[in-house]
């Protein structure tokens, strides 16, 4: 047993310094208290300068009276309402141009970026050039270009540029046909909604018998069938409720119909055309993304090249599509903040600028102005990566 | 005996069909391979001839180059006369004319250093490297705003045009990395506290747009420091962009950082490093060689982004532009001063961009 006497002594134990649990945490405790102490010093050289500066704190200004006018509003709107008011009207605004952006930025984007990979040479080519030129211009310059060098040289509303007698446009905007719900339209919702269920179901009986008995059904067709003709048949019954109210010129200006301000067309076409360079490199990398066995196997499967790329191409691309494409609607919603520029009245033109000038109120203000877009860019994020989670691959 | 073998003579091969090489093969495959890959090509001429010609007219053809006041643009064409009365102010603001050497002196030394680093073989890239980066900020701080060794002293607010543009771009890059960096390592941290405080930082700066930082920047700053201490905006942005370029770059580093094989860390620890010795002589060096595409990338992304700041009142390139376009002597030339502009952003951008592939490739010693 001479043995054990050798192994026997344990070694020393670690030092309470060299202990690296007890290191981290006291590592941890220092980096808090610093962050705690800085806060705690910003925040009262804040209450100090807001108080020999004159500045009140707290929310209560969301309640009183803003006394500015807003150039457009989606919710009625007047110089009597309250900063709260105006805060939701300039949020309503940017949330607007956002998703106009949006669907016009996917739009071209997709087109774009398929364009990008015809094998039409010159085609391919002049993707490329749109592309190339328009991401490497900083999009504060195309907003400005849009702005001020194309939309303010449109002709006065007696020479507006226009389409089939509904569609006008000139210095004063973008004229558009309004349309007028009348009685009896919900009908016509109703149905479309009735319709919109039933199409869930069927696509979920078929799935369910395609996997028990491998016959087919026509989804796409049915449902398209049902999503047009149920409102189709509701309107026949209630005589089409719907009517719409032209723009028409008017002495020196229009009158009627809905009017797009060129500050929301100028954002819009900028915003679409910047983002949509963006989103044609995502949609070409997620296709070129599929190996071209994929292409190969489905065709040896026997399928034809419709089903080809509803099947195997398209699914698979769009895993590797979606997570740079949500960041792309992310930046366009943040980009959409560089209305100010062009004094559209988004949530930082009206919010963090005229509100904030008015009250001085800064703290509150630019606090609530980041919250929202923080908790916009969540929301995006969480929904898509919910998105992600059902597209992504199922390992066996 | 020889005659009983009959000999087979190869014939010649055929060239191929005449309309399957050459132009009209090419043209044939790549163009009008089908009836609709024919309609495309038919469209995207039209696009080409109603986009290209009217350009090339307006921009060359009938451009007015000569001249020194607006009476001189009579052709109908670009007024290129309006950029080139305002050139000087494009790139260098409203700094002093006479003062104006510095900025070239300045931007010469750093062009020559920094030219030093693309030759391979150039022998002193360490001292190069160490002078750039500790250095060079302190010599060009006091050149540029002066109020030191006789020089006569140039207060921000006179700064401006492409020189402004590119100092926030550099400085806000160069002074965001090692923020960035401490973050990255931060957020992949074993302690929860450090994580936490790391990933919150992070995901504010990324979910709000640069202008409200900007924003926040010009009215909040003065209010954070102890009364009387005041200090100017074009800091103040400087600050806002830094940390807001800093959330962008750690989460490109991170990026490096989980590329890094596990071996790796393990090899380290297994020579008894400590944390900080295993990240800055093993992790670190791997970890940037890998992300210098990415780094080069948000640094074209800030300098695009450098433009917002004319929002909060600096005068940058594109703010300089935007001012000469409003100038009543010269109102009528937006279009002329925004393609100038683009040309200028255009060039650098994608110069850098091609630049950054370029890299990519060779930094790319493959696993």
């Amino acid at each position: 047993m001479a043995v054990s006497s050798e192994v026997g002594t344990p070694p020393a134990r670690a030092s309470f310094w060299n202990d690296p649990r007890i290191r981290a945490i006291i590592f941890q405790i220092l980096i808090l208290g610093g962050i705690i102490l800085f806060g705690i010093y910003i925040v009262n050289n804040t209450l100090v300068n807001m108080e020999s500066r004159g500045i009140s704190s707290g929310f209560d200004f969301m309640g009183r009276t803003a006394g500015f006018d807003i150039g457009m509003t989606l919710i009625p709107y007047d110089e009597a309402s309250s900063y709260g008011r105006a805060f939701f009207v300039s949020l309503l605004n940017t949330l607007l141009v956002s998703a106009i952006g949006i669907f016009f930025a996917t739009i071209l984007g997709f087109i774009v970026g398929i364009a990008r990979l015809s094998n039409n040479w010159l085609v391919s080519k002049l993707a490329e050039v749109y592309i190339e030129i328009i991401r490497n211009i900083p999009l504060l310059l195309q907003i400005f270009f849009w702005y001020f060098a194309v939309l303010r040289a449109l002709p006065s509303p007696r020479q507006s540029f226009e389409l089939a007698d509904t569609f006008f446009l000139n210095l004063r905007g973008l004229f558009v046909p309004k349309p007028i719900f009348e009685a009896g339209f919900s009908a016509i919702l109703i149905s479309f909604l009735i319709g919109l269920v039933a199409v869930v179901f069927i696509a979920r009986w078929a799935k369910r018998r395609r996997e028990a008995t491998g016959q087919q059904f026509h989804t796409v067709y049915v449902s398209i069938g049902i999503l047009v003709g149920l409102p189709f048949l509701a309107g026949l019954v209630t005589g089409f409720p719907l009517s719409w109210d032209y723009p028409a010129l008017k002495g020196f200006n229009f009158q009627g119909g809905m009017t797009l301000i060129p500050e929301l067309v100028a954002l819009t076409i900028a915003l679409s055309v910047y983002t949509a360079s963006f989103i044609a490199e995502v949609v070409r990398s997620g296709i070129q993304a599929v190996s071209h066995g994929q292409t190969e196997a489905a065709g040896s499967l026997g399928l034809r090249p419709g089903p080809t790329l509803r099947l195997v191409i398209i699914p698979q691309a769009l895993r590797v599509i979606i997570p740079p494409l949500t960041n792309q609607y992310l930046n366009l919603t943040k980009n959409s903040s560089l209305a100010a520029a062009i004094a559209y009245p988004d949530l930082v033109l009206v919010f963090a600028g005229t509100a904030l000038m008015q009250t001085g109120q800064a703290v509150e203000i630019i606090a609530i102005t980041m919250a929202v877009y923080l908790t916009i860019s969540l929301v995006i994020s969480a929904i898509m990566n919910w998105y992600n989670k059902k597209m992504a691959l199922v390992e066996r | 005996m020889t005659d009983a073998t009959p000999t087979f003579e190869r014939s010649p091969d055929l060239p191929p069909p005449a309309s399957t090489v050459g132009v009209v093969g090419w043209l044939r495959q790549n163009l009008f391979s089908t009836w609709y890959n024919t309609l495309l090509t038919i469209l995207a001429l039209w696009i080409v001839w109603e986009a290209v010609p009217p350009v090339i007219s307006w921009a060359f053809l009938t451009a007015d180059w000569a001249g020194t006041s607006r009476d001189d643009c009579t052709s109908g064409g670009a007024c290129w006369v309006f950029i080139k009365e305002w050139f000087g102010q494009f790139i260098y603001g409203r700094y002093p004319i006479e003062e104006r050497w510095r900025i070239n002196f300045g931007s010469i030394i750093l062009i020559v250093c920094a030219a030093t680093l693309f030759f391979p073989r150039f022998p002193y890239k360490l001292w190069v490297s160490l002078f750039l980066i500790f250095v060079y900020p302190i010599v060009a701080f006091f050149l540029f705003s002066g109020d030191a060794f006789g020089l006569e002293w140039v207060e921000t607010p006179l700064w401006g045009g492409l020189f402004l543009t590119l100092v926030i771009a550099i400085v806000g890059c160069v002074f965001a990395l090692p923020i960035g960096i401490v973050l990255a390592l931060g957020r992949r941290s074993d302690m929860p506290a450090v994580r936490a405080v790391c990933v919150a930082f992070i995901e504010l700066w990324r979910g709000v747009p640069l202008i409200t930082v900007l924003f926040m920047a010009s009215v909040m700053f003065p209010l954070f420091v102890p009364e009387g201490l005041t200090f100017d905006k074009l800091l103040r942005a400087l600050i806002g962009i830094m940390l807001f370029q800093a959330a962008y770059l750690a989460e490109v580093i991170r990026g490096g950082l989980q590329a890094i094989p596990r071996g790796q860390y393990e090899g380290a620890q297994a020579l008894g490093l400590s944390y900080w010795k295993m990240m800055i002589l093993i992790i670190l060096p791997q970890a940037l060689k890998l992300v210098i595409p990415g780094i080069v990338n948000s640094f074209i992304a800030l300098l695009k982004d450098t433009t917002l700041v004319l929002i909060i009142g600096l005068f940058d390139f594109l703010g300089m532009i935007q001012a000469a376009g409003t100038n009543p002597d010269w109102l009528g030339f937006a279009v002329e001063g925004y393609v100038f502009a683009a040309f200028v952003f255009w060039v650098l951008c994608f110069g850098i961009s091609r630049y950054s592939l370029h890299l990519e490739r060779k930094l790319h010693t493959g696993h």
